[in-house]
């Protein structure tokens, strides 16, 4: 199995194989610090604005991963998304809880599921391989490898974007991606 | 490797047995009511509701009765139930427990009650399951929308295969809250009236609650069903909508069943336009239109993290008693492509059954059964 790249995201910070690459002075303002890196990536993706904060995460953390990494359309449908996170979706949910009172909101519902993250990545990259969302108290970096593994003896998956995409209700955020292959 | 299903349970508004669930559906019996008062919704709710008084007595036979949330309840029973029937031992370290389930104890959000609010985490209530049997593995949760089911049964087949574990005890569950159903109303997807799958007239879904549990191991004590295959696969196309093509379907099913046939599709058919269509397309595209596809959702709703192992254990009791179930609420077709929608249950050889199910996210699972 190889490693290609490791990017993690974690108060304020993003760092690609350990090196911090970007930081923002406001650990503590997700959406501000989201925006930074937004632009710091020279994409336009309005769709991105749309999302929730744990989409917004995912998204980020495997623009920078992929950055620079080439992958042909016949590959596309060969890479796997294995991810786990440790809130699911209730910084969302508790978000629509206070929607219902009023008028329930279909934006916010639709984001109610922690793999909405999954579908927001794979349609920005094609990607239409094998997905899961699992939940995890804390992130099991060793399952989620030995995962990817077991998908790639199958014989249907050539790449992997592995790891953690954790947003919690008290707004701390952390992602940890790992992208691999068999080779 | 060689990965069987050994036993199974239901618990769901058709009973609490796998045997109880089976025989209603045969007998053409849908759990599906309408409310007029219900704590979940301003409007008449269609929903397959599990009866409280029997779970309360049911419950009260575990002592869960009290300190647990109805989720729990329902999980920790239907495991119960499906151990009842099988060797396989829930403590050993050979053995998983995987949960699968879309949002939990979610209601506590609203008001948690007696409950301690860090129950709404999904690893807490699988915390609070597997403590109840003393499991000695930390258990997995897949929350993967409609596709939680399969994937966690296709999850527990991989993990036997590669011998990173020997059994596993799979147990799928969603409970109907003023959450889910204010969401499904918000996107106008429930039907005013009991879901009519795959028909002209179909207007949206009918929701359920249930728990469901497979007890799957590599030995075949006393299975009469292999996993042979599965696979998911995305979309790429919409979070909220299926796909037009059916591009993420289509593959899911090429690659379980790799060119050879099959002798019936268990749809996820919810009975929403898109879905159903969707569906359509992607068998028609696999040149199964003359296979007998029927969907569940007509007896018990749709049950979210539950559906797909709900409807794989009836698939599977179908197969052992060589039975092709219709399709509840489904009269004439209404989907594009002409595939073949079982509308009298009958007797007929089914050796086989593929499962079919997808989900918001763009998520598509497939996964192939077989009679041994």
């Amino acid at each position: 199995m190889d490693v290609f790249k490791h990017i993690e995201i974690k108060e304020g910070s993003i760092y690609e194989d350990g090196v911090q690459i970007e930081s923002f002075t406001d650990t503590d303002d997700f959406s501000a610090f989201a925006k930074y890196l937004y632009k710091q990536l020279e994409i336009t993706y309005p769709k991105f604005y749309k999302m929730s904060n744990m989409s917004k995460l995912g998204f980020l953390a495997t623009e920078f991963l992929l950055q620079n990494f080439e992958i042909s359309d016949d590959e596309k449908c060969r890479v796997a998304l294995a991810l786990a996170c440790k809130s699911s979706s209730l910084n969302t949910d508790t978000e629509y809880q206070k929607s219902i009172a009023d008028v329930p909101s279909p934006a916010l519902f639709v984001y109610t599921l922690p793999n909405i993250v999954t579908g927001e990545i794979c349609i920005r990259n094609g990607f239409k391989g094998e997905e899961i969302m699992l939940v995890q108290e804390k992130f099991d970096r060793e399952f989620m490898f030995q995962y990817a593994q077991i998908l790639f003896d199958e014989g249907h998956t050539n790449l992997c974007v592995t790891g953690f995409i954790d947003y919690d209700e008290n707004n701390i955020y952390f992602a940890s991606l790992f992208l691999i292959s068999n080779k | 490797m060689t990965v069987f299903i050994e036993s199974s349970n239901i618990i769901s508004s058709l009973g609490f047995t796998t045997k109880e669930n089976y025989k209603n559906v045969c007998s053409g019996v849908s759990g599906l009511k309408r409310y007029v008062d219900s704590p979940f919704s301003d409007v008449p709710l269609q929903a397959s509701i599990i009866d409280q008084d029997r779970l309360q007595l049911e419950s009260a036979e575990l002592t869960v009765n009290k300190g647990y949330t109805k989720f729990e309840q329902i999980c920790i029973l239907s495991v119960f139930k499906a151990l009842q029937n099988s060797a396989v031992d829930i403590k050993s370290p050979r053995t998983i427990l995987i949960l699968s389930t879309t949002k939990g104890n979610i209601e506590l959000l609203a008001d948690a009650g007696a409950f301690s609010p860090d129950r709404v985490y999904l690893w807490k209530a699988a915390n609070v399951i597997a403590g109840f049997f003393a499991a000695s593995n930390t258990p997995l949760i897949v929350s993967n929308a409609c596709i939680s089911g399969l994937s966690a049964m296709l999850l527990a087949k991989r993990l036997i295969a590669s011998k990173k574990y020997d059994h596993a005890v799979v147990v799928g569950a969603d409970v109907i809250s003023k959450f889910i159903v204010s969401g499904f109303q918000s996107f106008m997807s429930l039907s005013p009236l009991p879901c009519k799958p795959f028909d002209e007239k179909r207007d949206g879904l009918s929701l359920g609650e249930a728990a469901a549990t497979v007890v799957i191991s590599n030995k075949s004590a006393q299975s009469f069903t292999e996993i042979v295959n599965g696979s998911i696969n995305n979309d790429a196309n919409h979070i909220s909508g299926p796909s037009r093509t059916g591009e993420g379907l289509l593959a899911a099913i090429s690659h379980t069943l790799g060119g050879e046939g099959v002798d019936l599709i268990s749809a996820h058919g919810t009975a929403t336009p898109y879905n159903d269509n969707m569906e359509a397309v992607a068998i028609s595209r696999a040149g199964l239109n003359q296979t007998p596809v029927n969907s569940l959702k007509g007896y018990f709703g749709h049950t979210l993290g539950a559906a797909g192992l709900l409807e794989s254990i009836i698939s599977i009791e179908a197969m052992k008693n060589n039975t092709i179930i219709k399709t509840m609420g489904f009269d004439t077709i209404g989907v594009t492509e002409p595939i073949t929608i079982v509308n009298i249950t009958s007797h007929q050889n089914i050796n086989s059954v593929l499962k079919l199910a997808s989900g918001f996210g763009g998520c598509n699972a497939a996964v192939l059964l077989k009679k041994i």
